[in-house]
């Protein structure tokens, strides 16, 4: 299979400190990929240097192929590459529908138009609006994100990212700090998410990584420390001793 | 007052909406002795709005608008007093296209800055326009103001008559051009993503939002009204002082738009309208302490009415409702 998205030896530094360390990494088209380490491990550095939020120092990025290293967020969108956030990122005081519509309208191309008001582009409202009642939000279209339940908002999260139509999809803890009650509504999203898009997850819940992801990259302390399947991952001697210390030999 | 914009609020204005229009036909024929006063409300009404659209719905934190102003009337009363066009429209014409140039230029470099940077950009902006125009004066007028200023008749056919009444008509209806456009842009998908830069910018690039590039777009519109606001200015007043292009007129305008209530839209009508009849009264009555009221007003909308004063109708209005 061929790679969608692809790292070859990315670092980032910030003066001494050294948090990524070659970082190769390959996420094949259509794969349930997770990404897990300890605390600190640069899990979100990672994420945030293939969104373009932060530079990486030295190190090639490839989605398709083609180089993005040098694009701006934006244009890394406009190519395919959607994420979520770790801490929610929506507009609190703006109905569900809105936060949603503001994306799709952006993918649509219309999102820089003066003359029509943004209530007449029906195409925008109706596509957002598909895509909430996909994820079982329909009713809750329009209420503000500050009057919807938390598992509920990590949601609108992901509808958000569908509605940019991606290629890879970047999720970052997408069930971290929901209660318990609640998550079982994001695995059911997890597993209904469309086929066609690669799905990079990183979670701290090894329930969530190992029933989601086919395949497991671990990353301690900025570098790669071993990649498998779930099975091989749950057997390998170096992730138990990350998680649980060296006396567990 | 507009605080719901996006994809599910109605664009359709609302009969309330009307009423600053209502209100402004009415002082046109109740209190024809205060017309001039009017005219200088609505000029400064136009340039507060092109202060709203950056500051209220983009976010972005200016001190130096007056760089805008100033060189929409610069720009007007120099091809008046220097080159003889008279006609207003033309004039207004080149004003917001120099402003809207100027706002391009500057906007490119200021908003790549965020902060106490941005703020300190645009306050060193308007000091360079300021101290251009304070040298140039063969072209500008120096010190002196900018003197000789002549307004040929509105489409040929409405003069500027001595008791303003030309003036306030002409303000009335480029203000309303102002607020029409202001608004198109406030309901429009633009504004809309305007809004959420405001609010969150890293949400906005991760949704594909170009912001850099939507933030100059806006710039460059408002710096086109708040010079064509300039111009009027120019052609009310048939002369130009360098004080438009001052630290105290943004200041001013700053103060205006925090009192009626920023982000509102209408905010910019009644912030300079409080302003500025305050102003006319405690000067009228206490002309050597009369900043001190100013000061004492916008010391109380601080304290007790962040929203400024339609901030505080929106807390009222809603406290009512609860009650009933």
């Amino acid at each position: 299979m061929s790679a969608v998205l692809e790292t070859r030896d990315l670092c980032k530094s910030f003066g001494a400190l050294t948090v990524a360390e070659n970082i190769s990494f390959r996420l094949q088209a259509g794969a349930r990929h997770a990404l897990i380490g300890p605390n600190g491990a640069g899990k979100t550095t990672f994420v945030n240097m293939l969104t373009g939020l932060l530079a990486p120092s030295s190190g090639e990025l490839l989605l398709g192929g083609e180089d993005i290293g040098r694009l701006t967020p934006a244009a890394r969108v406009k190519r395919g590459l959607g994420r979520t956030f770790q801490i929610n990122t929506l507009f609190r005081d703006v109905s569900v529908l809105d936060n949603v519509a503001l994306g799709v309208a952006e993918r649509h191309g219309v999102a820089a138009r003066l003359w029509r008001s943004a209530n007449s582009h029906r195409e925008v409202r109706e596509e957002s609006f598909g895509l909430l009642e996909t994820l079982g939000l329909s009713q809750d279209a329009g209420k503000r994100i500050v009057d919807l339940p938390y598992g509920k908002q990590r949601l609108v999260e992901i509808a958000i990212a569908l509605g940019l139509k991606p290629r890879v999809l970047l999720l970052d803890e997408p069930a971290a700090g929901v209660p318990s009650l609640e998550s079982g509504m994001i695995l059911q999203v997890l597993d209904r998410l469309p086929g066609e898009i690669a799905v990079l997850i990183i979670e701290h819940d090894m329930d969530v990584v190992f029933r989601f992801a086919q395949c497991i990259t671990v990353l301690v302390e900025g570098k790669v420390l071993c990649e498998g399947t779930p099975a091989e991952i749950a057997g390998d001697e170096r992730v138990k001793r990350v998680y649980l210390g060296e006396r567990h030999e | 007052m507009i605080r719901s914009i996006g994809y599910g609020a109605d664009p359709r204005v609302r009969i309330i909406e009307w009423l600053p229009w209502v209100a402004a036909i009415a002082a046109f024929f109740l209190l024809p002795e205060y017309l001039s006063l009017g005219a200088r409300i609505l000029t400064y009404v136009l340039f507060a709005l092109s202060l709203d659209l950056i500051l209220g719905y983009a976010g972005i934190i200016t001190l130096g608008h007056s760089a805008f102003f100033g060189i929409g009337a610069y720009v007007a009363g120099i091809l008046s007093a220097k080159l003889g066009v008279t006609e207003p429209l033309l004039l207004l014409f080149a004003a917001a296209c120099a402003a809207g140039t100027l706002g391009m230029a500057t906007g490119a470099v200021i908003l790549r800055t965020h902060g106490l940077t941005q703020l300190m950009l645009t306050l060193a902006i308007a000091a360079l326009c300021l101290e251009i125009a304070h040298k140039a004066t063969p072209i500008t007028g120096g010190a002196d103001g900018l003197s000789g200023v002549t307004i040929a008749p509105i489409l040929g056919a409405f003069k500027f008559d001595m008791f303003g009444k030309t003036a306030y008509l002409w303000c009335l209806t480029l203000l309303f051009a102002g607020w029409w456009l202001t608004r198109k842009i406030i309901y429009s998908p633009f504004g809309a993503t305007l809004a959420g830069i405001r609010e969150n910018r890293v949400r906005m690039h991760a949704i594909g939002v170009p912001v850099y590039r939507r933030l100059l777009t806006v710039y460059a519109i408002s710096a086109m009204i708040a010079g064509v606001a300039g111009a009027l200015l120019a052609e009310t007043n048939q002369f130009v002082g360098l004080n438009v292009l001052g630290f105290e007129t943004s200041g001013e305008l700053m103060v205006m738009l925090i009192l009626g209530g920023v982000g509102r839209l209408y905010g910019a009508f009644v912030g300079p309208l409080v302003y500025l009849i305050a102003q006319d009264v405690l000067a009228k009555q206490f002309p050597e302490y009369w900043y001190f009221g100013i000061g004492l007003m916008l010391v109380l909308v601080v304290l007790f009415a962040r929203g400024g004063i339609l901030g505080m109708a929106d807390a009222l209005a809603a406290r009512l409702r609860n009650h009933t």
